[in-house]
């Protein structure tokens, strides 16, 4: 638990709404009951909602900008989970914090964290502006999220750009929003097609589920309970291949029984 | 060609979108990645061809230079059919020179 074997970990995306967020709050809950001291960050001071999906947006009373302006301890500010107590939120502060925020800023919060927890997942903003490049200060390595759309694999690479030029490594990639049926059916960009155009070893693979939204409503990441749904299984598979162990990654596409599966690999056989 | 697109094909169906999505985004990012204005691009592609063309004489139509990515790694591709080589006129080349054919290519440009 000391700073030197401290991680600390960008989630990014570039764009929005590609499961930035609920990746952080289940990875961290997940990494928390393996056993693990984990912190989230809210780096995204602007459209702040790590607080919410964790289900702590009650108890925050001081937030990252008391911290550096030194009007209350690190400890004051940190909210402890209560099912999950090796896990912990900073609280992004005031949107207006983005004014004045600098990297060296993040970079002193980090590590003032990371001197008491082993893991520390930053939740960055959507884009590559000031607010991201704040947040990719303060990590030492990076997830990289997207899903198997276009546009949000077009900005992850704007994202892998600038993580390679800032020497943040490894950089890894979890897809998320997988829909197998569609992938099988060679509607969806494929697995291979996604981690050979990015050229990013994969973490993690998080197909479509309905469970996502109703745990968000309830503030209960899915990793906190062992309902099996296939996201939590991935999430909590993504935090044990993050601690080294070697989990393997099967693609739903190609896993898929039945006729209608053979039928859709058969189409899929080259003939000329 | 899977067993999908000729069914496609026949049918006079679209082919399924994901290989369509894969092309445009190799496409795009390749342009991303390179940094490169479209313009410049368009300049580039009509210099070299013109500087291959001094040497063979190449199929316009077919003549293909883009960029292309692998690994994050981008490429200029050309891909220039070759109709036949032109046939050297010793004396002019070697009195001409280079100078001459710059200033045409120039020309041409502008």
């Amino acid at each position: 638990m000391t700073a030197q074997s401290s991680r600390f970990i960008l989630i990014c995306s570039g764009k929005g709404g590609v499961g930035k967020t609920t990746l952080t709050a289940n990875l961290g809950i997940a990494l928390a009951r393996l056993g693990a001291t984990t912190a989230v960050l809210d780096a995204d001071f602007g459209l702040r909602n790590l607080d919410l999906l964790l289900g702590l947006e009650n108890r925050i009373v001081y937030t990252a900008q008391e911290v550096l302006a030194g009007s209350c301890r690190l400890e004051q500010a940190l909210v402890k989970h209560k099912q999950e107590p090796n896990l912990a939120l900073l609280p992004a502060g005031n949107p207006r914090m983005l004014e004045w925020l600098k990297p060296e800023d993040m970079r002193q919060i980090a590590t003032m964290v990371g001197e008491q927890f082993e893991y520390v997942l930053i939740d960055a903003p959507a884009g590559i502006e000031g607010g991201f490049r704040n947040a990719m200060a303060a990590a030492t390595e990076a997830i990289v999220v997207t899903t198997p759309e276009v546009s949000a694999v077009r900005d992850a690479d704007r994202v892998i750009g600038l993580l390679n030029s800032e020497g943040v490594k490894p950089i890894q990639l979890v897809l998320n929003r997988v829909r197998p049926k569609m992938m099988a059916s060679q509607e969806m960009l494929a697995v291979d097609d996604v981690t050979d155009i990015l050229a990013l070893p994969l973490l993690g693979l998080v197909q479509e589920d309905e469970q996502v939204i109703v745990s968000t409503n309830r503030g209960e990441p899915l990793t906190l309970g062992d309902s099996g749904s296939p996201a939590a299984r991935a999430y909590t598979n993504v935090a044990r291949r993050l601690r080294g162990e070697a989990v393997p990654l099967i693609d739903p596409s190609k896993e898929r029984q039945g006729l209608r599966a053979r039928i859709g690999r058969l189409m899929q056989t080259k003939i000329f | 060609m899977t067993l999908r697109d000729l069914i496609d094909k026949l049918l006079g169906r679209q082919p399924a979108s994901a290989d369509t999505a894969k092309q445009r985004l190799r496409l795009v990012l390749a342009h991303d990645r390179s940094d490169l204005n479209p313009e410049l691009l368009e300049q580039m592609r009509r210099e070299i061809l013109e500087v291959v063309n001094r040497y063979v004489e190449i199929d316009l139509e077919e003549g293909d230079v883009s960029l292309a990515t692998e690994d994050r790694v981008t490429a200029l591709v050309a891909n220039l059919p070759i109709r036949r080589a032109r046939i050297p006129e010793p004396e002019l080349t070697m009195a001409a020179g280079t100078p001459e054919e710059d200033s045409e290519g120039v020309a041409t440009l502008g």
